[in-house]
């Protein structure tokens, strides 16, 4: 009855290689399971199916079944699942199939795993990755597009950060499982398809609670994550023609907070847009402002936020959802703006 | 599939030392006595908030968990003295826990609702309903990945069988055949509301035939019902066979918690159970026999009573805790 893990023997991966985001999401995952026999990953349809999103595609075949397990639909119920093996020596990754999904596993990801270790005393750690799936531009409706990025951020006890690129995925995913902390890990699925050079050697092991300045520029500070970082990036690259240096600075965590970086790069250009795909009530886009004026670094008269509308949801139709995400043209708009105001000053 | 009867057989009481079966009664009593503590405790100010007595519970602690092997894993509830004690807890750990010391088995931080204790295989006691069956199902499931025959034992209320996580729970545990025994305290309440009220099923073990596992009813006030009834579902944990679910018939003789006085239950009902104390139950076979005498059973109060008034006087010597020591419990790294 008993069944033991199998270990993996592999030959190792090129250093560098042109990954998609979702390909990216797989080999840290793939790469994560061959370094550690105790990293499991568990969720709907991950093993024969290879996710809904293609993000675990052959793991099943490399690992078993043991290792990579489909669970019945019940979040709240394979997130304890989870905790109980995080807590009995092992580290699951934990796949919510889609961001609108995580408050069915409310009690598990708002009391359990952020709360487990401290309310023991310290007796344990809880090394579980969430990771969670979202965003707009799919067309899969209002239960089907949310970021939910920020809806658990406040609360100690859980990490929360968020992948923009398939570097940043990779290095991310990787940091987020070797962490001894629950960590909530978002996923755009919006950007599955993006292509980019990712570095798979041993040391891409991103920093916790790290911000990462994606470009650097001179005139000034985009703030974004997820989808959002690769329209301010696009946007980046628009203004550069017009002779305007953007510094995009890739916000990732959400808790930690690293509003240093931030506050380093308003040093540089003393000007500020936010990028949210989310509305920016109880958001970490609030968060950023709320710490810079505490700080007295905050630009008011220099700063733009482009988020979701207050008063609607996302919604099917294809026309208003793009509408209603902030795009490049947007962003870059946002940016020649401010600029403006800030040299008229 | 439901049994209506614990198969009794399978463990005779004859062939259990007289010697274990009086340290069940002692570990009964003084999980009775620490909870009468308790009470005090609070008059005098050393214990605030809340509690959640299990009295009148104390032979399914102690049964179930004297069925356990040292390297299994339990989640319990914030009605837990009973089980942690049951599973060797010092008392002066819980007391001091109780009291929000630094000696407490979590530090002080957790209080009577999350006694906690890594080392007794005791890894989680919940303060939120059904919370706790999932997590046995990941313990029980780590065992069998790791190739050992540990189970994990889950205990919760009658109440938790209308949670949502419960029938995820054990959906989980039958479809993976996880070494799991899931245990329902059914003592006649959710909170302030009686179970026929809520529950249209009156016996929850049938609840198991929806996910395919055996269910067993058993006479939650005899320990021996108890322990043979858990040790029959632990040796079919351990053979590969999965999950049983367990509903225990048992009675709170308190309320909900300290604030409940309890007038919800109808004239007559509560005296009809202290007619079935654990504790007197359980001593009455433990003279007919013949371990022990009534002088003797007296005795074993009296050694208890003493235990838990030097364990509680102990507690209270230990230090609360600084911030500096909890700022610690947040994070592993």
């Amino acid at each position: 009855m008993s069944t033991q893990l199998e270990t993996s023997t592999v030959t190792p991966e090129p250093a560098a290689a042109e990954l998609s985001y979702r390909e990216a999401i797989c080999a840290a995952l793939s790469d994560e399971m061959a370094a550690d026999a105790t990293v499991l990953l568990m969720g709907e349809d991950v093993a024969e199916a290879g996710g809904v999103f293609k993000t675990s595609e052959g793991l099943v075949d490399r690992f078993g079944r043991e290792r990579v397990r489909n669970t019945p639909i019940c979040e709240n119920g394979f997130v304890g699942v989870a905790l109980g093996l995080a807590v009995t020596g092992f580290r699951p990754v934990v796949e919510i199939m889609f961001s609108d999904f995580l408050p069915t596993a409310g009690d598990a990801i708002v009391n359990e795993l952020p709360k487990f270790r401290f309310m023991s005393g310290g007796q344990c750690s809880v090394p579980i990755t969430v990771r969670s799936i979202g965003g707009s531009s799919g067309r899969f409706g209002t239960q089907h597009s949310a970021t939910g990025e920020s809806w658990y951020m406040a609360l100690p006890g859980l990490k929360v950060v968020t992948a923009g690129t398939p570097d940043s995925a990779y290095s991310l995913l990787r940091a987020a499982i070797r962490e001894d902390d629950p960590v909530l890990f978002f996923e755009h699925r919006g950007l599955y398809g993006r292509k980019a050079l990712v570095d798979r050697s041993d040391a891409n092991v991103a920093g916790v609670g790290k911000a990462h300045v994606a470009r650097a520029g001179t005139d000034v500070t985009i703030v974004a994550t997820l989808m959002m970082l690769d329209r301010a990036l696009q946007a980046a690259a628009l203004l550069q023609e017009e002779g305007v240096s953007a510094e995009v600075v890739d916000l990732r965590w959400l808790r930690p907070f690293d509003e240093e970086t931030v506050q380093q790069s308003l040093a540089r250009t003393g000007r500020l847009v936010i990028v949210e795909e989310q509305l920016h009530d109880a958001g970490w886009g609030a968060s950023l402002i709320s710490r810079l004026a505490r700080s007295g670094s905050y630009p008011a008269a220099s700063t733009r936020v482009l988020s979701l509308p207050e008063h609607l949801l996302v919604p099917y139709t294809p026309r208003l959802e793009d509408e209603l995400v902030p795009s490049a043209a947007r962003i870059a708009d946002a940016a020649r703006e401010v600029v403006g105001a800030g040299a008229a000053s | 599939m439901t049994d209506t009867v614990a198969p009794a057989s399978h463990l005779d009481p004859a062939s259990l030392e007289p010697e274990q079966l009086l340290g069940w009664q002692r570990r009964m009593l003084e999980i009775r006595l620490f909870e009468e503590k308790v009470q005090e405790l609070f008059q005098e100010g050393l214990v605030e908030g809340t509690t959640h007595l299990c009295q009148g519970q104390e032979a399914v602690s102690v049964g179930a968990v004297n069925a356990l092997r040292p390297d299994d894993f339990l989640t319990i509830t914030y009605r837990g003295h009973g089980h942690a004690l049951a599973r060797g807890m010092p008392m002066e750990s819980a007391f001091a826990e109780l009291m929000g010391r630094s000696g407490g088995c979590c530090g002080g931080v957790g209080g009577s609702m999350h006694l906690t204790d890594f080392s007794r295989g005791l890894i989680g006691s919940f303060a939120i309903i059904g919370a706790g069956l999932s997590v046995a199902v990941g313990a029980s499931l780590s065992a069998r990945l790791r190739g050992t025959t540990q189970a994990a034992i889950s205990f919760f209320g009658d109440g938790a069988t209308n949670i949502g996580t419960f029938h995820e729970a054990l959906n989980m545990a039958a479809v993976w055949r996880t070494p799991t025994v899931f245990v329902i305290e059914n003592n006649l309440y959710g909170e302030y509301t009686p179970l026929k009220e809520t529950t249209a099923v009156e016996d929850l073990a049938r609840r198991a035939d929806a996910h395919g596992i055996p269910g067993t009813i058993v006479d939650g006030q005899d320990i021996l019902a108890v322990h043979a009834a858990v040790s029959v579902a632990l040796e079919r944990a351990r053979s590969g066979d999965g999950p049983t679910l367990i509903e225990m018939k048992t009675y709170r003789f308190r309320g909900h918690s300290r604030t409940d006085p309890a007038k919800y239950r109808p004239a007559g009902e509560l005296d009809t159970w202290l007619e079935r104390d654990p504790i007197v139950l359980f001593g009455r076979q433990l003279e007919a026999a013949g371990h022990a005498s009534a002088q003797e059973l007296a005795d074993l109060r009296a050694q208890a009573q003493t235990d838990v008034d030097a364990a509680a006087e102990r507690a209270a010597e230990s230090p609360f805790p600084t911030l500096e020591e909890i700022v610690d419990y947040v994070y592993a790294a």
